[in-house]
């Protein structure tokens, strides 16, 4: 893989992040962030992509700040009593509730089961919070519950303790579920989106856009030829396996809002790497890439809930794929790119036909096009 | 995937470009007129790999982009009222007008809705008889067949509460306004495929003779329009200013009479304003007067609505291909896709858009093109 790279080195890109003096020449260098004018919360501030960062920079990150917060990974790692206890919180508002693959029960389950799993942590406890909409159905209820007794049960983790609100109808979506958990990193395990290192190999580990396509598909009635269905599964023993395999996992993330594309330019930022992705070598099934091309969507961009993106040391990564290859949750597991030292902060991607890609973090979600 | 990978093929494109490179022997400037052909280039880095001296400067053919700011300030106001559903096309959502843009009025409470099809604003009426429900129907001619049924059917089967909010352009209007300035530079184009689908490619004929132009009308996969470049540059070469069709597998000449027919029952010609442009005469499509009672141009009053383009802005020189998006101080820093400036930034179709979407304004092209290269034994 390296030797590409040799190649390509006269390409200097300075870190979009960081205005250099050269910056003059290059007028979107001098631009850090974007222009923030919003007098009220937008659904983009929802999206994962430029708009939800902007918030947790310019609102949160401030008024909490703290050195395990700043790490901004998808969980925090905690020492305590000589333990490494992973910590982590999400909550859940899919519409539909039900849909083709999986519901908001089991979402919200595997959904933080995997964000404990992306720090490498055994997931032990999760608590759960219930905001039920006045006239939500008790077998809507009930088909939720049962639904996350039994992911809490295959991921191998137990519910300790909850809570449940009623809001007034027209209040709430019927229900919004928040859960926390809580796991055990053991060994010498170091993974963080901060710790991705040039010649490190891009793993992913199966196909992209199910679950996003899935919703949307269902939430607009569109129907395609053939039924697309969420991937949403607990990740912890394909990481499991994948520790065991290597421990030289330096960064994990499941590539949940904005997609694939928004959580490599995350790790891109937070480690000051580029990342070389190659199209050809990205998963996705036909009936995903014919919906997103209807809709003019870009699947790099569309939601999964039950893949990984693992960016390991080089020599370690075939042990690695081979073994994720037998694990059911990672039968699709392929490398997709490469870390470079080249362009840090950026992701770029040989296109199909061989041109040349930036791929960006979008400013909010993704709208279909006119034509 | 069938009908897809067969035209992102790179071995093929690679062999398209190298007898680009066979057939050239001199620099031409050729113009995409489209707006999906624009994103398409920018997506899959077509652009970097023709052969230098084939220039492609992008065209006018966003129908988001050149929608001028009046008519979106016009989209606001109805939107803000409590008794409407305001139906759009997705990417008109993010388009700011001189207050806020159409999230922003969802957020404040207003009932605004993405819709996939225009009819289903039929749908969205019927279950919703207390509210006026508006769609805006924009677009060139691609769109206007469903739009005109959307009115069609309302009118046909008596739904009194469906509007439309109207702001049609044609395409041949603006290749002429383009082709008429003293500071043209395009010497072919590649045609709009979608539009011609429904008109066909006859009034493109007149076009090529009179300006003398080859015009090949071309699709909107990588291979398309490499192909599409390919056939451009053997008329230019051969000095033939003909109309050709690389899009044969989606059109024929004459187009879709049935949808044809249905564009004209429903709209008829008229002067527009594009955004950027300014006033083309003949450039655009008017619900006809017997469907006035679908006019929500008509049915909402919202007053004068006076705007200001910022000067700064470069996006009419853009639209025409005279300048790129590199050549805007602006383009990347004080104006962005979520800060746009102008027409060519406002949607993901539109040319600055469509440069800053694919991180165009994080490096020179140069650059790009270097990594662009070949790189044997690169990633897996």
């Amino acid at each position: 893989m390296s030797p590409s790279s040799k190649e390509i080195d006269a390409v200097v890109v300075q870190d979009p992040l960081e205005p250099s003096s050269k910056s003059s020449a290059m007028p979107g260098a001098v631009c850090p962030t974007p222009i923030f004018d919003h007098k009220q919360v937008v659904l983009g501030h929802g999206s994962g992509g430029k708009l939800t960062a902007e918030l947790i920079e310019k609102l949160f990150l401030p008024a909490f700040t703290n050195p395990i917060l700043e790490r901004l990974d998808d969980q925090a790692v905690l020492e305590i009593g000589g333990s490494r206890l992973a910590f982590t919180t999400d909550s859940f508002v899919v519409t539909p509730i039900f849909f083709a693959g999986g519901d908001i029960g089991d979402l919200a389950i595997n959904g933080t089961v995997n964000d404990l799993a992306m720090s490498g942590a055994r997931p032990l406890y999760l608590s759960a919070a219930f905001i039920l909409e006045e006239g939500l159905t008790m077998d809507e209820l009930r088909r939720v519950v049962t639904s996350m007794q039994r992911a809490a049960a295959s991921a191998g983790v137990q519910l300790v303790t909850g809570d449940t609100k009623v809001v007034n109808r027209g209040k709430g979506d019927k229900i919004f579920i928040t859960t926390t958990g809580i796991g055990l990193v053991e060994g010498a395990v170091n993974i963080s989106a901060a710790n991705a290192r040039p010649g490190d190999v891009v793993i992913l580990s199966g196909y992209i856009g199910d679950h996003g396509m899935a919703i949307l598909s269902q939430r607009e009635n569109l129907e395609f030829e053939g039924e697309i269905r969420s991937d949403t599964a607990a990740l912890h023993g394909l990481v499991a396996a994948m520790l065991e395999a290597s421990p030289n996992i330096h960064a994990l993330r499941d590539p949940t809002r904005g997609g694939v594309a928004t959580t490599l330019n995350e790790i891109a930022a937070r480690s000051k790497v580029g990342i070389r992705l190659n199209e050809t070598a990205i998963p996705v099934r036909d009936t995903v890439k014919g919906a997103c091309e209807i809709l003019g969507l870009d699947p790099l961009f569309v939601a999964n809930e039950g893949k990984l993106l693992a960016i390991v040391a080089p020599d370690a990564a075939s042990a690695i794929l081979e073994r994720m290859r037998i694990h059911q949750h990672g039968t699709g597991a392929c490398i997709v790119g490469e870390v470079v030292s080249e362009h840090p902060g950026m992701v770029l991607m040989k296109t199909e036909i061989g041109g040349t890609r930036v791929l960006d973090t979008l400013f909010g979600e993704q709208l279909p096009r006119i034509c | 995937m069938k009908y897809l990978d067969e035209y992102r093929d790179g071995k093929l494109a690679q062999k398209v470009v190298n007898e680009i490179r066979k057939v050239q022997t001199r620099p031409w400037v050729i113009m995409e007129v489209c707006g999906g052909q624009t994103h398409s280039i920018v997506k899959h880095g077509i652009d970097f790999l023709l052969p230098e001296g084939i220039e492609l400067v992008h065209g006018p053919g966003c129908p988001v982009c050149v929608t001028p700011l009046e008519m979106i300030d016009k989209a606001h106001a109805i939107a803000r009222q409590q008794e409407v559903i305001f139906c759009s096309f997705g990417d008109m959502l993010r388009v700011p007008g001189s207050e806020g843009d159409l999230f922003s009025i969802k957020s404040q409470g207003g009932d605004v809705r993405i819709v996939y099809s225009p009819l289903d604003c039929i749908k969205i009426a019927r279950a919703n008889p207390d509210k006026m429900v508006v769609f805006f129907a924009i677009g060139f001619e691609t769109t206007a067949p469903a739009n005109a049924m959307l009115v069609w059917r309302a009118h046909q089967e008596g739904i009194k509460n469906v509007s439309v909010l109207v702001s049609h352009v044609l395409v041949p209007p603006a290749i002429s306004f383009i082709l008429d300035s003293s500071q043209n530079r395009v010497q072919g184009f590649l045609g709009p495929g979608h539009v011609c689908t429904i008109v066909g490619y006859s009034d493109y004929e007149p076009i090529a003779e009179r300006y003398h132009v080859p015009i090949v009308i071309t699709g909107f996969e990588p291979l398309d329009l490499l192909q599409g470049t390919l056939m451009t540059v053997r008329l230019l070469e051969a000095g033939r200013n003909v109309v050709e069709n690389q899009y044969a597998r989606v059109l024929g000449r004459e187009g879709n009479r049935a949808a044809q027919k249905l564009v004209e029952d429903v709209f008829e010609v008229s002067d527009r304003k594009w955004r950027g442009v300014g006033n083309i005469p003949a450039s655009g499509l008017q619900l006809r007067s017997q469907f006035r009672e679908h006019d929500a141009e008509r049915l909402f009053d919202v007053g004068e609505i006076d705007t200001k383009e910022p000067e700064i802005c470069i996006s009419g020189q853009i639209l025409r291909g005279i300048k790129k998006p590199h050549d805007c101080t602006a383009f990347g820093t004080l104006c962005t896709p979520q800060n746009p400036l102008g027409a060519t930034m406002v949607s993901a179709e539109g040319s600055c858009a469509a440069y800053y979407t694919y991180g165009r304004h994080l490096k020179k092209e140069p650059e790009l093109v270097s990594i662009a290269a070949p790189s044997p034994g690169g990633v897996a």
